[in-house]
């Protein structure tokens, strides 16, 4: 694998840049409001003035898909970056202070392991109420684990290795070590891991707004357009088919990506992501 | 082997105990009064009264955690708020959908993903490896929702074969009952085909590069009987494990899956429940289905150990 010929990476790469500039441009352009409704053009398949199409209200597919991609991608991120800002931290000192943090880490990641992660989810949002804001907290609990667990085993790894030992034989104290040695090395495995738990975010995202309880209207989310196209997929197919296509390329774009770069990065470090 | 056992049981137990902690504390204790988020601040006095009477809220929060707990144990889940059914009945009921679509989803998934996997690994690095490595992407891609939703327009109002959703019950007939679960046990097995064809390709990656594979090789063992009885015995290892594993994500994705086909499963119970604020059937729900995955974990574990080739000393 030269580092411009793997194919994974290109393809993975291009979707999730396509994906992102979409998201991008719906900021400043999108061929029609996305919340406009005309009932006079309601349920029409893709022609050159729609050219996904309208919804039963007849508001603009593309539109709303562009908006839906800023929508899933701004949710996976802060969801995301919750889960490494306060997840990291606690892996760093699961694996630096071992005993007791170690195993009450742990616990805690296996606990939330247990329970279907769409299952956590729901009961979150059950307790807090459906909203963006709340599926941000509920998808973000759930990275704090992964992201525990993920910086534990690759910090533990690089802390077995002789240039580690080394600053510690040389009278560095621990936070140093961990702050100079450890997390840089460790960073390789976050970023894989990031990419691939923004694919699972997105996706997860799409199931609480397809259940009604994430993103809510007039907002427009692919998982909520999923949910509204199966009372009218009967006479206008395309309506169910692009916003699952939209998400299905979204992750397809992540993993391949994520895969990409810890081929990439490091090929050890893949022993240690998690994928689910 | 009895130790072995007692000290899983153990540990199961205790995830299971602080399961019951973690949905007790987040549903009966958190939301302060649980009666008043059940019916809303609209309800009158005397209607939520009544429910905190019934829910026992006027007791110390240890008693009524181990009420609960008892209570599980022994069967009684209490009333549903809703339904005015007892909860364990609703349980029964709805379990026998959901067990039987989540066996059918495994039993799918795993005669797809094992002959998928064998073949990649098999044919490494040819056009054979590289489509199930695709369909392996695709699938992990493809929300499982939007698969039902496919198949239903492709099978159901496409071509007529299905029902677009729906369960008759099974006073109906084996056969009505189990064609209406096809669809959704094959919407609900493709991620776990997906991921369990890549994991078997690697499995029996790793052990047709193992020693003992050579020598069989050396001794003059056609390949066939090379992969059944060497590969394949070693290679279900990992891949067992990753069956069990999978079992918890396959609940989850029971919940939605149920709610694409209107099937009346747990799942479904459940998000009724939460939609209509029935915290009683919610907290029942939810300690079943992490039961649930416990046991098939455990099971997982005696199976592990069945199919572990070696000295148990070293497995």
């Amino acid at each position: 694998m030269s580092r411009f010929g793997h194919p994974g990476l290109l393809i993975g790469g291009t979707l999730t840049l396509l994906i992102a500039a979409m998201a991008l441009l719906s900021l400043v352009w999108t061929p029609y409001p996305p919340d406009a409704i005309r009932i006079a053009a309601r349920l029409q398949p893709p022609t050159w003035a729609h050219w996904l199409g309208t919804d039963h209200f007849g508001r603009d597919m593309l539109s709303m898909i562009m908006v839906g991609a800023r929508n899933s991608i701004s949710v996976g991120a802060v969801a995301v970056g919750l889960g490494m800002a306060v997840g990291v931290p606690l892996g760093l000192a699961a694996a630096t202070l071992g005993g007791w943090t170690d195993e009450a880490v742990g616990r805690l990641t296996d606990l939330t392991f247990a329970f279907p992660a769409i299952l956590s989810a729901i009961l979150i949002t059950a307790l807090l109420g459906p909203g963006a804001v709340n599926a941000i907290v509920a998808i973000g609990i759930l990275n704090i684990a992964v992201f525990a667990r993920v910086t534990r085993a690759a910090a533990l790894h690089v802390m077995a290795r002789p240039f580690v030992r080394a600053a510690a034989a040389l009278g560095r104290g621990p936070l140093s070590v961990t702050l100079v040695h450890v997390l840089p090395n460790v960073a390789g495995a976050l970023v894989v891991q990031a990419t691939i738990s923004f694919a699972v975010a997105i996706l997860a995202e799409a199931g609480l707004s397809y259940l009604g309880l994430g993103i809510q209207p007039p907002a427009p989310s692919w998982g909520k357009m999923l949910n509204e196209a199966q009372t009218f997929m009967a006479p206008r197919p395309t309506l169910a088919i692009f916003p699952g296509a939209a998400i299905a390329l979204a992750v397809l774009g992540l993993n391949l990506l994520g895969d990409g770069l810890r081929d990439l990065l490091d090929p050890r470090i893949g022993k240690v992501s998690a994928k689910r | 082997m009895i130790g072995f056992l007692a000290r899983r049981l153990l540990g199961l137990g205790l995830t299971l105990w602080l399961a019951s902690l973690v949905v007790f504390v987040v549903l009966e204790v958190l939301p302060g009064d649980p009666a008043l988020l059940m019916l809303g601040v609209d309800a009158r006095p005397d209607t939520l009264a009544a429910l905190r009477a019934q829910m026992g809220l006027d007791q110390p929060v240890p008693v009524r955690y181990l009420g609960w707990i008892g209570g599980l144990l022994s069967g009684d889940m209490g009333i549903s708020h809703t339904y005015a059914v007892p909860v364990a009945d609703l349980v029964r009921d709805r379990l026998a959908v959901t067990a039987p679509l989540a066996g059918l989803a495994i039993l799918l998934s795993t005669a797809v993903a094992l002959p998928l996997g064998v073949l990649a690994a098999s044919r490494r690095g040819r056009v054979a490896d590289y489509g199930v490595m695709a369909f392996s992407q695709l699938g992990v891609a493809i929300p499982n929702f939007w698969f039902g939703i496919l198949l239903v327009l492709w099978l159901s109002i496409g071509l007529g074969w299905f029902e677009a959703g729906g369960f008759p019950g099974w006073s109906e007939g084996l056969g009505p009952a189990l064609k209406s679960l096809i669809l959704p046990a094959v919407t609900l097995g493709l991620t776990e085909a997906a991921i369990l064809a890549r994991i078997t390709r690697a499995a029996v990656l790793d052990t047709l590069g193992e020693d003992y594979v050579r020598t069989a090789r050396a001794k003059g063992l056609g390949a066939g009987a090379v992969m059944r009885r060497h590969v394949l015995r070693n290679a279900l290892i990992p891949i067992t494990t990753i069956v069990g594993l999978q079992f918890a994500f396959l609940l989850g994705g029971a919940i939605v899956v149920e709610n694409v086909f209107f099937l009346p499963g747990l799942g479904r119970l459940l998000f009724q429940a939460i939609s209509q604020r029935d915290l009683i059937v919610v907290k029942d729900v939810v300690m079943v289905l992490a039961a649930l995955v416990v046991a098939v974990n455990l099971i997982v574990d005696i199976l592990y150990a069945a199919i572990d080739p070696r000295p148990k000393g070293m497995a």
